[in-house]
């Protein structure tokens, strides 16, 4: 007579070995793999921390890709202790594994012993439908889209570089967005400034990025700073950023700007244009250089065209915003080589890329020093300060 | 002979060209000859000392000429000089 399912699960643990929590929780913290072959809903409600997760029916098919190596300890457990005793055997007796133990009394034991557990983070159905081309990405996933969807990014500016860069962050689901800007949509914009449209001439910049993207993507929180960024309120709206995206028009601000971010320690992804060329560089205090690295005094402001207004091919701002978004993206995912310490140009007549290297200049008079070392006064200061761009706002 | 990358806010000063070609074995040779032929951009270059202005990096195919030896960094037939002044036009 066959025996019955409780006699067969009897049989089974006196052929594989179990463990206690405790010592489960030991052998964790000495490398043992532990996986939870629970459900994937279970598994949602809270799991051990670091452990890796096989359903139980997917023992045979997917154990091999998470556990690869069959010498490798293993420990499984599931909501009780019976479902990852069965496991045990499959691994042990069908898949040739050599060390698997099954946690007894499983995570419900685990838990009123008063160890830690993990509840991961989960997207909602939408959130998954909207995401799911990044989902799909190895380099973004889950864990990645979470990131962005925490991640603070400041737009100085919803103009030519912002407007491109604010739509794709929030698409790409940025969490937060602030956006600095005391100008309204005037009607001279709409030739690069995608984010204002038409019918919101006239209106604060801020709130007409805000409608734009809160019509696109929901999830953004938009933070919106209608003032012109200057000495007197950079320490009040800076702070809390995890990444600064700058399209500043002018250099007494991008100085300000260098100084207050080396002292925060809030990596800035920089674009310039001018006629059909831009410049892109990422100035991430102490990883790389810094704007004084690379510009330690500005141009004279016969030399310096953001004095005045200048054309500027509308598509230009385009390109150069989205390359920004782009390292932004980077920046926060922690993926592939960002613009650190190079600076990248632009030629769209000639469609052509060339890049210089930027070095840390080792007696920079700002990011050479310790970041609580720098004082509010000498901020954005630098020599001929009053006299430079007289004129320019 | 060098080829010299020209900056939009030099251009007026050389005629609107992108590129010069230039005679020099060293960057100094170089900027120099660039000044002779085009004299607006002496004073954009050099400071009344002689020296590079700050405001103006100039760079060896990709390298920093002040990480180099200046304005002595030997220069060879096939080398681009990068001429490159700070630009801030964001979001006018």
């Amino acid at each position: 007579m066959s025996p019955s399912g409780a006699e067969l699960l009897r049989q089974i643990k006196s052929r594989i070995d179990e463990i206690d929590p405790a010592a489960a929780r030991e052998q964790a913290s000495n490398g043992a793999v532990v996986v939870d072959v629970r459900e994937a809903e279970e598994w949602a409600a809270g799991h051990i921390p670091g452990a890796k997760h096989v359903p139980k029916s997917y023992i045979e098919t997917r154990i091999e890709g998470t556990v690869p190596d069959r010498s490798q300890h293993v420990i499984l457990y599931c909501q009780s202790g019976n479902r990852s005793a069965w496991a045990a055997r499959t691994m042990l007796e069908d898949l040739g594994y050599e060390h698997v133990e099954s946690m007894t009394g499983g995570i419900t034991l685990w838990k009123d012993r008063g160890y830690e557990v993990e509840v991961p983070r989960t997207l909602t159905a939408e959130q998954r439908e909207r995401y799911s081309r990044h989902l799909l990405l190895p380099e973004v996933g889950l864990d990645g889209q979470q990131k962005l969807l925490d991640a603070k990014v400041l737009l100085l500016g919803a103009g030519g570089l912002g407007s491109p860069a604010a739509l794709y962050l929030a698409a790409a689901g940025v969490g937060t967005l602030g956006i600095v800007d005391n100008d309204d949509v005037d009607l001279s914009n709409l030739q690069r400034q995608v984010i204002h449209s038409s019918e919101r001439i006239g209106i604060p910049k801020v709130d007409s990025a805000e409608q734009t993207i809160t019509a696109l993507n929901p999830d953004v929180q938009v933070r919106k700073y209608a003032l012109r960024l200057g000495p007197e309120n950079i320490m009040d709206v800076l702070p809390g950023y995890d990444i600064v995206v700058d399209g500043l028009d002018n250099f007494p601000t991008r100085y300000l700007l260098n100084d207050a971010s080396v002292r925060l320690g809030i990596p800035v992804v920089s674009a310039a244009i001018l006629g059909f060329e831009g410049q892109l560089s990422v100035f991430k205090p102490y990883d790389g250089p810094c704007y004084r690295c690379l510009f330690p005094v500005p141009p004279p402001a016969e030399l310096a065209p953001s004095c005045g207004a200048n054309g500027v091919l509308g598509v230009l701002p385009g390109t150069m915003g989205l390359l920004q978004a782009t390292e932004v993206v980077k920046l926060i995912l922690g993926e592939g080589e960002p613009l650190i310490g190079r600076l990248l140009m632009y030629d769209a007549l000639a469609a052509r890329f060339t890049e210089v290297r930027v070095r840390r200049d080792p007696d920079c008079p700002i990011c050479s020093r310790a970041p609580e070392s720098i004082s509010d006064e000498e901020m954005g200061v630098f020599p001929d300060y009053e006299a430079f761009c007289a004129g320019a706002h | 002979m060098a080829t010299v990358k020209i900056p939009p806010v030099l251009r007026p000063s050389v005629g609107g060209e992108k590129e010069l070609s230039a005679e020099g074995d060293s960057v100094g040779e170089i900027l120099q000859a660039v000044a002779d032929m085009h004299p607006e951009t002496r004073s954009q270059l050099f400071s009344s000392d002689g020296e590079l202005n700050r405001y103006v990096n100039v760079y060896l195919n990709d390298e920093d000429v002040r990480v180099l030896d200046g304005l002595d960094t030997k220069v060879g037939a096939g080398d681009t000089l990068v001429i490159l002044p700070a630009m801030a036009g964001g979001t006018v």
